[in-house]
């Protein structure tokens, strides 16, 4: 047998005082981390297959069990660090791509951390969101600013479609195949319920959640799957995917094994075949291929569905959203370096695209200069992790944020990373039946729901003690934030000022 | 009446249910101390056959053959909910034989126990139902 360079990450400490060996950490471990030992009659563990998904530490009835980061180490280096050291042996060992899921896990700086909030003292009154109206109702699409009147002088509608949000988030875009059928119907219901929408990724649409179309964007990437024109009518916008944040420039991958019988219908390819797509669209290599795109999404829906092209936030994103703003999209949506995935190349991942906090403030402004703001409705998603955030990218000028790992939090994501194996012990991440089954939508579509009503709650205080009773007064309101340690250069591009200013 | 059902989709084969039911119905405070190294007799129990898994136990009949069966006036309905007083049980098993779900069991003492909803223990509702982690297991009322 080969030396095997690695030593296990994790460490499971079980109390052997309190285990009553029911067996529940065997029975829920995908990665069969635990087993029984009858002779002994103890539990025993093999910590080289943990994930630290906490499944097990989650339903041991009586605590019984921790994980810990294993203290093992190689001799301290700076440069050459554990990580580093044990990517070269997995490789050298392996001779492939490292793979990685969810976002980005280097230490860049977080600029949402560095940005605080203003709140009203003395000289404007704050307002009480328990006490007062606030509003949070958006409306995502092309505004026009030309007010149009008939031959009697009444203003005509000329407003192109929206999607119409009760808060401002979305889900973002997670295809049937990455994530499971329960993870689905829980994002679909609580979008439904919220008042929200969610987004069907590049899977296609089970047939049995064309019941919330109300509440879907539907997806057309480059692998082009489950497109039909039902499809395309079947939810509140289209959005054409360029980009993914976790993984810019590169394409997607859905193993053969996880095309079952639904999937394989839903995204209309043979079951068990690999569903690759390609890194660009064969069809869209500038910005007029992209219109002609755009078009032919619009002419498919008869001009009644917002079309959204999300792209992921790499270095030339303020001149690439300005060529989006012309090409007739209604929505550009961005989606940051530290954005979730189901299966990236980890040196991709960790790698390539840059912060969504710089991305957005200079779309914002670029698309501002250029005077073609009110063309498009600007949407950010990677790493939105909570109100402050959303009420951070607000001002900075978003007019919505996308969220999805944090939505996936609430189902019960443990963020252990490990989703492009297809062993979720959520039954998230995962086709296995037996594994879907642990993700019951019933409950998991309550939890969502109490995540976005607990955030609104907090969005609304938080409008509330600037003194801002709707929302749309806070988009690009950028004197709202303050920055602390951040140079000129960067405060400059986020275009705030210092706090104390 | 409320009653236990289980729905099997949802049901993990996880055996929660079997070892909170035996904390529930131990009489100590502690679930380690009532638990560890003992044996346990639930009296809801995981099936398992091809994949799939369901917890069963007293379907606390509106027409209970172990009731009509019991020679000795042991089990009992009341409002509902079918008591066994062991004190008057004298292990003839007749409603062992007779539960179409297997629902009853003998215990150590040589008479039989069965689900009494918790009602009779410190909890006072069904620690099956509070103690599944994928609501399998709910306590409500069908008609």
């Amino acid at each position: 047998m080969a030396i095997n360079f690695l030593y296990p990450k994790f460490e499971v400490i079980r109390n052997q005082d309190r285990c009553i060996s029911c067996r529940v950490c065997e029975r829920q471990c995908a990665n069969e981390v635990h087993y029984y030992n009858e002779e002994s009659k103890v539990m025993l563990s093999d910590e080289s297959k943990c994930v630290c998904c906490h499944r097990c530490v989650s339903l041991c009835p009586t605590k019984a069990l921790k994980i810990v980061k294993t203290d093992h180490t190689f001799r301290p280096h700076s440069s050459w660090n554990s990580e580093v050291i044990e990517d070269i042996y997995r490789q050298a060992e392996t001779g492939g791509v490292l793979l990685s899921s969810m976002g980005n896990p280097k230490e860049y700086p977080v600029y949402f951390d560095k940005m605080l909030i203003n709140a009203s003292q003395v000289t404007n009154p704050s307002i009480d969101p328990l006490r007062e109206p606030m509003e949070t109702r958006v409306s995502l699409g092309k505004k026009n600013i030309d007010i149009e009147r008939d031959e009697n002088g009444k203003i005509v509608d000329n407003l192109p479609p929206q999607i119409k949000l009760e808060v401002p988030i979305m889900f973002s875009a997670m295809s049937y195949g990455s994530i499971s059928y329960n993870a689905h119907e829980s994002l679909a219901r609580a979008a439904k319920e919220l008042g929200i929408v969610y987004n069907t990724g590049e899977g296609g649409l089970h047939e049995d959640f064309y019941q919330y179309g109300k509440h879907t964007i539907v997806q057309v990437a480059s692998g082009r799957f489950g497109v039909h024109k039902e499809y395309l009518n079947a939810g509140c916008a289209v959005e054409i995917k360029m980009g993914q944040g976790a993984k810019p420039g590169i394409g997607g991958h859905l193993p053969g094994e996880k095309v079952g019988e639904d999937i394989s219908k839903t995204r209309m390819i043979p079951k068990g075949s690999d569903a690759i797509s390609p890194a660009p669209h064969h069809d869209i290599y500038s910005i007029e291929d992209l219109r002609q795109l755009v078009f032919s999404l619009k002419e498919a829906t008869n001009y009644t569905k917002p079309v959204i092209v999300k792209i992921s936030a790499v270095h030339n994103v303020a001149a690439i959203a300005s060529g989006i703003a012309r090409s007739g999209a209604d929505i550009i949506a961005i989606d940051g370096f530290r954005g979730g995935t189901g299966a990236a190349p980890t040196r991709i991942r960790d790698n390539v695209g840059i912060p969504i906090e710089l991305a957005l403030a200079s779309v914002d402004e670029r698309l501002r200069a250029e005077g073609i703001r009110n063309n498009v409705s600007l949407v950010v998603g990677g790493s939105i992790r909570s109100s402050a955030d959303i009420v951070k990218a607000i001002a900075l000028g978003a007019d919505a944020v996308y969220i999805a790992t944090s939505a996936l939090m609430a189902l019960g994501c443990h963020l252990c990373r490990n989703c492009q194996s297809g062993l979720c012990n959520w039954g998230i991440a995962t086709q296995r039946e037996d594994l879907v089954r642990r993700l019951n939508p019933n409950l998991g579509y309550k939890r969502v729901v109490n995540l976005i009503n607990a955030w609104t709650h907090e969005i609304k205080e938080m409008m509330g003690g600037m003194g801002i009773n709707s929302i749309e007064s806070l988009k690009g309101n950028r004197l709202m934030l303050r920055g602390v340690g951040l140079n000129e250069k960067e405060l400059e591009i986020l275009g705030i000022k210092h706090a104390g200013e | 009446m409320k009653r236990i059902y289980v729905n099997e989709k949802w049901c993990l084969g996880c055996h929660l249910c079997e070892y909170y039911c035996a904390y529930a119905n131990s009489n100590e405070s502690d679930m380690v101390k009532a638990l560890k190294n003992i044996k346990i007799r639930p009296k809801i129990k995981i099936e398992e056959l091809n994949g799939v898994t369901s917890a069963v136990s007293c379907r606390h009949c509106n027409e209970p053959y172990c009731v009509k069966g019991c020679i000795s006036g042991a089990l009992s309905i009341n409002e509902g909910v079918i008591n066994i007083d062991k004190n008057k049980c004298i292990g003839c098993f007749t409603c062992v034989l007779s539960c179409p779900y297997g629902a009853i069991e003998p215990d150590e003492d040589g008479v039989v126990d069965k689900c009494e909803l918790c009602m009779k223990n410190s909890f006072g509702s069904p620690q099956c139902v509070k103690g599944c982690p994928n609501n399998a297991i709910v306590y409500e009322e069908r008609g």
